[in-house]
């Protein structure tokens, strides 16, 4: 039962969290809501009691998985870019641009909008990469402040240039036919974008454990001396990480826009690059755990999002439950007194089954 | 006479699991020096963490002078009167020696202010009371670390110490920085201190203490007067079996000239000459080794000759072909193999498998990968790891078992492993054995002979000089970045003989 317990101690920490989290929600709402059963219905289980609700819940998912992998890669290679953000929302600007201004049958034009998309937020991902590569610039800041720089880039080319004025709003022009994703499930705005978001988790699982580059990156991440002490081209690695890391939250802003609202409608960011950053903490840098914890958060978002519709509980409020959740999992410290006395009881276990040996 | 310390029946256990003290029980006599001896990770420095209060025992009981104490912090012990030098010395570097003595206890004037008067006539009085000669105005990062020593001594003794652990003292002093040491603890005892000091060096417990314990596997082995024991026997307890003390500078066959440094030097960031114009070469089978003090300029040299570091100027050769200036992966190659001096910093990746520790100088080449080396192929590395971890001895449940999970010394095999294997023929060793316990030593030693046996050149670098000693077929000496001298036949040369070039007061021409 013990060895069960600390093989498994990680996942059971976080069952306990999640636990814990619920219980003080529903202590939040039981006092600042008048109707505290039906708020917390809409909250635990709205997600799933209707198709569109369960819809949104899958589609809002895409895109953090996308932006958790844009995280987890630099992450592994020891690079704290939190920059996906930034290249999600300049990727979907550039690319929207790029959809609206060009013409050519659909089996080209999704690729080539990705592409570009993708080459753009590769971009986005290299300048912090080449800084810290060449003159050890801290990424974590070029990458923070490049967010800000990718915002006000892209509302000028979409407000200023691919404005739709007939719209009656500030959005972009709508994207021909040929470069929707398909939305696949009717009843529901579920898109092709979150198939390709679960492939590219696979992909990228495969990426980092199984060829030599990813076997590069994850090294230069645990030991840097390390890597270069073994011959390993660091310099590559820091910006490559980087590189792909924008490259990956581009294509997942891009696969939103051709997938859900054809055109590219975001005045204000909207936010899934520091999803991302939670969700790649949640799920270790891991990307088949990733797909789990973007699950996990895209369902208390929409929760979040349907009890804020409908209940007299304040959006803020929700936010709190949320980070409560999300706070208590991510502490590393959490429960660790008691998995050090379960880790006691054994070795002395252990020690009392060897001793007649001696 | 009395104990002044008592241990009964000490269980210590860490969060990942490791059991340090099994029920160890042991009594310190008073006024007497008693050494603790026992491989890395018998669990000596763990013991002495608990008597001073840095480590909390999940069972046991603690006398100090007849008395039953919980010894709950560091500030408890120092109270009762048990002082502390570690092995990484705790000192303040920006801060004088005085400064640095008076930390803690410093005499106040209107309760607020520094009283530096005071502080001056404290100090000095200590330093003469027990013959400790310091110069207190310096500060502590311009001492050299025999001197630093003494420092951390005096402070314990300024806070009225009666007992005071030495965490192996002498394994950063050259032999007459020991040779002080050694006067000054005899001093102590007389002064009527009780000293517990912890070595893996047998020659020096045997020189200075009254009593020594044998630690194994966490557990006493035995406690007994020094004289009743030789080394011999002492160290056959340690390891629970016989090991060889003798040299092995005899070198079957040497052949040509294989790595060769020319005119090197370094100049640092600080435009210092760490290196004035290093020349040397290494045959092929043959040990070349290197005696100095550490911190002069030997971690730089390798760090150059591995492609870590940029010279300045000068050339190195792997026979005809110049190498100056290659990358790591180009050095290594050209068949060099570099065990790095200390292994933790960039040795391993603590985080990742043995496996993946293994193959980071070849996951690119066949068979470690496929598809143009672009995928690798798990399956045939952990064959190839646990062909390793059996050929090398190295004690792991399983090749993907973290390093962080694994002992010092099977940490160093691991790292020993994979640069053996890489068929090299040239070996840059560095600290080869650093803490690590007296079999992997062992082990590590027959490897790098046999290396030799085979042809391989090897560069050692050790701040062990009985290393040094027992494997070199030749040596030089390094002192403040210069080769100050070289003997191509060490059969009379002892550690006394090499100390004086150590320290900078001899030299000797080519």
């Amino acid at each position: 039962m013990e060895k069960f317990l600390l093989k498994y101690f990680n996942l059971i920490r976080a069952v306990i969290a999640i636990l814990i989290g619920i219980i003080i929600s529903v202590c939040i709402v039981y006092i600042i809501s008048k109707e505290p059963g039906f708020s917390l219905k809409s909250l635990f289980l709205g997600p799933l009691l209707s198709k569109s609700r369960f819809g949104n819940f899958i589609e809002t998912a895409s895109p953090i998985i996308f932006c958790g992998l844009a995280i987890a890669i630099p992450f592994q290679a020891g690079q704290f870019n939190i920059g996906a953000e930034g290249a999600l929302f300049i990727g979907a600007a550039v690319g929207t641009a790029f959809g609206v201004s060009t013409n050519m049958p659909a089996f080209l034009h999704i690729p080539l909008v990705l592409l570009v998309a993708g080459l753009t937020g590769a971009f986005w991902g290299f300048i912090p990469g080449f800084l810290k590569a060449k003159w050890n610039t801290s990424e974590l800041v070029v990458s923070l402040m490049l967010n800000y720089v990718a915002y006000f880039i892209g509302l000028y080319l979409i407000n200023f240039h691919f404005r739709d004025k007939a719209a009656g709003w500030l959005v972009s022009y709508k994207l021909p036919e040929t470069a929707w994703l398909i939305q696949f499930v009717s009843g529901t705005r579920i898109h092709i974008g979150v198939i390709i978001s679960l492939g590219f988790a696979v992909l990228v699982y495969y990426f980092l454990y199984h060829t030599t580059l990813g076997y590069e990156i994850r090294t230069s991440g645990f030991n840097i001396d390390f890597a270069r002490f073994g011959g390993i081209n660091v310099f590559k690695v820091i910006i490559i990480a980087q590189v792909i890391g924008g490259f990956i939250a581009a294509i997942g802003g891009m696969t939103e826009v051709m997938g859900i609202h054809r055109r590219f409608n975001w005045q204000i960011s909207p936010g899934y690059g520091w999803d991302g950053v939670v969700v790649a903490i949640i799920g270790r840098n891991n990307p088949l755990l990733i797909i789990l914890s973007s699950l996990f958060l895209a369902y208390l978002r929409v929760g979040g999002r349907i009890l804020n519709l409908l209940s007299d509980i304040p959006a803020e409020m929700i936010t709190i439950i949320q980070s409560i959740i999300i706070l208590l999992i991510t502490a590393e410290a959490f429960l660790a007194g008691w998995k050090y006395r379960i880790t006691v009881r054994e070795a002395k276990a252990k020690e009392v089954g060897h001793e007649p040996s001696t | 006479m009395g104990n002044i310390l008592s241990l009964k029946n000490i269980v210590k256990i860490y969060p990942n699991g490791v059991m340090a003290n099994k029920e160890v029980s042991i009594d310190i006599e008073e006024n007497t020096i008693h050494a603790i001896v026992g491989e890395n990770g018998a669990g000596k420095t763990t013991l002495m963490k608990i008597i001073f209060g840095e480590e909390a025992p999940q069972k046991g009981e603690i006398y100090y002078k007849g008395k039953k104490v919980n010894i709950k912090n560091s500030l408890d012990a120092i109270k009762m009167g048990i002082g502390m030098v570690h092995q990484n010395l705790m000192l303040a570097p920006d801060l004088t020696v005085a400064e640095n003595l008076i930390l803690g206890i410093e005499p106040l004037r209107y309760g607020v202010f520094l009283d530096l008067k005071k502080i001056i006539e404290l100090t000095e009085e200590a330093s003469k009371k027990f013959g400790f000669k310091v110069s207190l105005n310096k500060k502590i990062s311009d001492l050299s670390i025999g001197k630093k020593q003494r420092v951390e001594i005096l402070k314990a003794l300024m806070r009225d110490a009666e007992l005071i652990i030495l965490d192996e003292p002498t394994s950063v002093l050259t032999p007459q920085e020991t040779e002080v040491l050694f006067k000054s603890l005899k001093d102590l005892k007389n002064h009527g201190k009780t000293i517990i000091f912890i070595s893996h060096k047998l020659k020096e417990v045997k020189l200075i203490a009254d009593k020594v314990t044998v630690m194994r596997d966490g557990k006493v082995i035995s406690t007994n007067d020094v004289n009743q024991l030789d080394e011999h026997m002492i160290a056959h307890m340690m390891v629970g079996r016989k090991i060889n003390f003798k040299r092995i500078h005899k070198a079957k066959k040497v052949g040509d000239p294989l790595f060769i440094v020319k005119n090197l030097s370094y100049l640092s960031e600080e435009n210092i000459f760490v290196l004035k114009n290093i020349n040397f070469e290494v045959r092929a089978g043959e040990i070349l080794g290197v005696a100095g003090v550490e911190g002069n300029g030997q971690t730089e040299l390798v760090e150059i000759l591995t492609g870590l570091r940029e010279a300045t100027s000068g050339q190195i050769f792997i026979g005809k072909e110049n190498i100056s200036g290659f990358s790591p992966r180009k050095i290594r190659e050209e068949m060099v193999a570099h065990i790095p001096e200390d292994r933790m910093k960039n040795g391993v990746a603590e985080h990742a498998t043995i496996e993946e520790n293994i193959i980071v100088d070849r996951y690119y080449q066949d068979y470690f990968s496929n598809n143009k080396n672009l995928f690798l192929d798990w399956k045939y590395i952990s064959k190839f790891s646990n062909d390793l971890i059996e050929k090398f001895k190295i004690l792991t449940p399983s090749s993907k078992a973290v390093i962080l999970s694994l002992s010092g010394g099977n940490i160093q095999k691991v790292v020993v492993a994979r640069e053996l294997s890489s068929n090299p023929q040239v070996i840059i060793a560095a600290q080869p054995t650093r803490g690590i316990d007296v079999g992997s030593e062992e082990l590590i030693h027959n490897l790098l002979k046999d290396a030799r046996d085979n042809g391989i050149a090897t560069f050692l670098v050790s701040a062990d000089l009985d290393e040094v000693l027992k494997l070199s077929t030749r040596i030089i000496v390094i002192y403040d970045g210069e080769i100050v001298a070289r003997f191509d036949d060490i059969k009379d040369i002892t550690s006394k003989v090499l100390g004086p070039y150590m320290l900078g007061v001899k030299k000797k021409g080519d």
